[in-house]
């Protein structure tokens, strides 16, 4: 029989009142793979990422993960079943500290029930978030509130709250865009070394290819909605498809 | 409306069971109350914003119809109420206060653990990004449903009591829109964040009200709401963050 | 028969001042995404601002032109006076702020607008029929109507279709249109969202008197009479769609035939008609008939 893939697209498609986002997406990704996801801006990348998370449900096609079909599931489902992802504009709660933030993501991820109405001042959850902001190298900021950090700093955040409950599919959307280009190659260093140890599979967006060809075992390259390009990067980046209409030129 | 409907709830308890014990009345308001705002809750959950608030109002103006045409609970002169009762021992005037300042300690106790846990803090994480809240895998609809079932039961014992005190029910001043409006009010006037600034803010609207409707039979209302504005504009965070700020310069001048 | 027709012809009327106040209040949530409480106190103060004109021109019949010529000012007066106050000073400087807070605040212009009204115009009720007197009466489909309520329907269908002409045939119109569909867009191409926040307040504020000024002579205008409009109009706003003119404009007239078959049929139950088919509408279309779309998010 085939052979077992964590997670797998079958003729994935899906349009917006005829404009077609996706199209016959055909994607197997083994486990523990670093994936870089390329294409020019409105290739329908976070489009794919959103169906694979449930933001969108797909028109059509089939996605599985761990030979189970979640096609259309919701967000909070995905995440329960550990396929979880950051996003390309951060989306964090930034009103509060980034300690909160992560107490906050790491209670949902670790309690239910009832234990929910326990305080969210819980000694040992603060202890794991520490390690996680350390790892992250944002301990320094956890008192801060949100909205006064950097770019760079958010989309740490954003990454640390969805890995809290150690997903097995983590989808990246444009880690390191907005992030100025000092930043980009530490925060990209910090999250693959933290990933890689824990076995994590990674999915992620990105538009720097000395980043994509330094960190991923694969690219898979878009192009108005199909995927143009499927190949490790020493071979994808050579690829005619891929410089005419992802590198340009 | 939960006040009002906990406020009905104690007079139909009267009325059908002879009920007047005063742990009896709150528990029934509460009880009452939980279950309705259990029961709309799952429409009003799906609502934001304004058409959260259009939902409600249009929910608790069908009740005020309801109970404004309802023979058997008095239509629009409302039900009269029994003194309360502990054990079949009739509580005096005193003896209702303490009751009514146990229960209050009770509700504050409750909300402040409630503010303190992980689901009260998911609150606020809700109006902030709720599509964050759904990828960390909690439903935000059930956390809202619970947070709206809480302050249903809070609103129904207050209603309880209410009218408990007031040995009174009707409509007009339980349940009409112009109630809740004065409760939001006193709730911006002291500002969120703190379980004893809803008390200040309430004492103060009571004593501005009284005052300037006796300074100012003519414009009173305007001056309501020219507080209203005066605290948007000056002390957004209510009167509680005006405290806060003053104990903050006290502090600085200390030092 | 005779009672279909009635409650027909009251509910088009009702239907169609409901209709000029609703179109003020969603076009000022369409653009500024803010629910205008204070809305009540546009129509509250045309209909007063109307209503001593026409009294002080007197009953006479050379005045005809000049009543017309009066309600229509008023509009225009309290619409820029107290839209140009209220948008500058006051919510001008709370854009951005938590829009339950932004309610709350024209809630309290309500209150204080109100009770001017009392001290400016007193407690005694007010009533400038002459206009309404002047036209008369005619009896359609076997019921007899004022002339005067008759040509607010007409004034209706005219404020409609200017709104429908400049919304989608002039340029100002689109501009206005990219403006409610995505306010940082427009920012981002330039469009000056101040003054056109400024402008739709205004607007919107003389709609609301207008909707007060035309109506008052068929009427008596007495102190609190604005709140069961406010009230209503969220209902048809609500019902129809924020922020949608084709909403406002079915809202009404669903909103105006109720309370003309409630007033006639089960008075008590004037309210909770109108509020129970709203929650229905609600809960069948959360976000009301029209809704006008929304961009994406992520
Ligand atoms: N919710 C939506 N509604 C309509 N069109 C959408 C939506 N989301 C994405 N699109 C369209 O799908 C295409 C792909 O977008 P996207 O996946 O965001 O591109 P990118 O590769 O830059 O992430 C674009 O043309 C975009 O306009
Ligand atoms: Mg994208």
């Amino acid at each position: 029989m085939t052979e077992k893939f964590i997670l797998k697209t079958t003729e994935l498609q899906k349009s917006f009142s005829g404009i077609i986002a996706a199209e016959d997406i055909n994607i197997s990704v083994k486990e523990g793979e670093i994936i870089g996801i390329i294409g020019a801006n409105g290739a329908g990348k976070t489009v794919f990422v959103n169906m694979i998370t449930g933001y969108l449900k797909p028109s059509s096609g089939k996605i599985e993960f761990m030979g189970r079909d979640i096609t259309g599931i919701k967000p909070r489902e995905a995440t329960h079943i550990g396929v979880c992802r950051s996003f390309q504009v951060s989306q964090v709660f930034m009103t509060m500290t980034v300690k909160e933030n992560l107490m906050i993501a790491m209670s949902l991820a670790k309690k239910s029930g009832l234990e929910l109405l326990l305080p969210l001042d819980d000694e040992k959850l603060s202890k794991e978030c520490d390690k996680i902001l350390d790892l992250y190298k944002i301990k320094n900021q956890s008192n801060l509130i949100v909205s006064t950090l950097s770019q760079g700093m958010r989309k740490l955040l954003d990454i640390s709250m969805a890995v809290v409950g150690n997903p097995n599919v983590l989808l990246l959307d444009e880690p390191t865009s907005g992030v100025s280009v000092e930043e980009k190659f530490g925060i990209m260093d910090i999250v693959i070394s933290a990933l890689k140890k824990s076995g994590t599979t990674v999915l992620f967006v990105e538009h720097d290819m000395e980043i994509v060809e330094r960190y991923v075992d694969r690219v898979i390259a878009f192009y108005q909605g199909q995927v143009i390009c499927d190949a490790p990067p020493s071979k994808a980046l050579k690829d005619k498809k891929v410089i005419k209409y992802v590198l340009g030129s | 409306m939960y006040y009002g409907f906990g406020a009905y709830a104690v007079a139909m308890c009267q009325k059908y069971f002879g009920m007047t014990d005063i742990f009896l009345r709150f528990f029934i308001a509460v009880a009452a109350a939980g279950l309705l705002g259990f029961a709309l809750g799952f429409i009003l959950r799906r609502y934001r914003e304004i058409f959260f608030a259009m939902l409600s109002l249009a929910f608790s103006m069908v009740l005020y119809g309801l109970l404004a045409k309802a023979e058997f609970l008095g239509s629009t002169d409302g039900m009269s109420i029994s003194p309360s009762t502990i054990l079949g021992y009739e509580l005096g005037r005193f003896g209702l206060l303490y009751f009514i300042c146990f229960f209050v300690i009770c509700a504050i106790v409750f909300a402040q653990a409630y503010l303190r846990s992980s689901l009260g803090h998911l609150t606020t994480a809700i109006s902030d990004n709720e599509i964050r809240v759904e990828y960390l895998g909690y439903s935000v609809e059930k956390a809202i449903h619970i947070k709206y079932v809480i302050s249903a039961c809070l609103a129904g014992g207050a209603g309880g009591l209410m009218a408990a005190s007031l040995g009174q029910v009707d409509p007009d001043s339980m349940v009409l829109w112009s109630v809740s409006g004065e409760l939001v009010f006193v709730t911006i006037m002291s500002g969120l964040g703190n379980i004893l600034a809803p008390f200040m803010g309430a004492v103060l609207f009571e004593f501005i009200r009284t005052y300037a409707f006796e300074l100012a039979p003519q414009a009173w209302q305007m001056i309501i709401g020219g507080t209203l504005l005066a605290i948007i504009f000056f002390s957004p965070g209510g009167l509680w963050s005006f405290f806060q700020k003053l104990n903050f310069l006290r502090k600085k001048n200390n030092d | 028969m005779q009672f279909i027709s009635t409650v027909f012809l009251d509910g088009l009327v009702y239907a169609s001042y409901l209709f000029i106040v609703s179109l003020g209040l969603t076009i000022t949530f369409g653009v500024m995404k803010i629910l205008n409480v204070a809305h009540g106190s546009f129509y509250a103060w045309g209909a007063y601002l109307a209503s001593i004109s026409i009294i002080y021109l007197g009953d006479n019949e050379y005045n005809s032109f000049l009543y017309y010529f009066a309600i229509f000012l008023s509009a225009i007066i309290v619409g820029i006076f107290f839209g140009f106050i209220i948008e500058k000073f006051i919510l001008r400087k709370m854009y951005g702020e938590d829009i339950h807070l932004i309610v709350l605040a024209t809630f309290g212009i309500f209150w204080i607008l109100e009770d001017l009204i009392l001290i400016v115009f007193g407690v005694d009720p007010l009533m400038p029929y002459y206009p309404a007197m002047e036209l008369g009466g005619i009896e359609v489909v076997g019921v007899y109507q004022g002339v005067y309520s008759l040509t607010l329907a007409a004034l209706a269908a005219i404020v409609a279709f200017i709104c429908w002409y400049f919304l989608n045939k002039t340029k100002w119109g689109k501009l206005l249109q990219s403006v409610i569909f995505d306010r940082e867009v427009s920012v981002s191409m330039g469009i000056n969202v101040k003054n056109v926040y400024l402008v739709t307040f205004i607007i919107g504020g003389m709609l609301g008197a207008l909707g007060g000024a035309y109506v008052a002579p068929t009427i008596s205008v007495s102190p609190g009479f604005a709140i069961d409009v406010v009230v209503m109009s969220f209902a048809v706003v609500v019902i129809g769609g924020m922020g949608s003119v084709p909403g406002a404009l079915i809202g009404s007239l669903i909103v105006g035939m109720l309370r003309a078959f409630a007033v006639h049929q089960a008075p008590v139950l004037e309210l909770f008609i109108i509020y129970a088919v709203m929650a229905i509408v609600l809960i069948i279309k959360p976000q009301g008939l029209f809704a006008p779309p929304k961009p994406r998010k992520i």
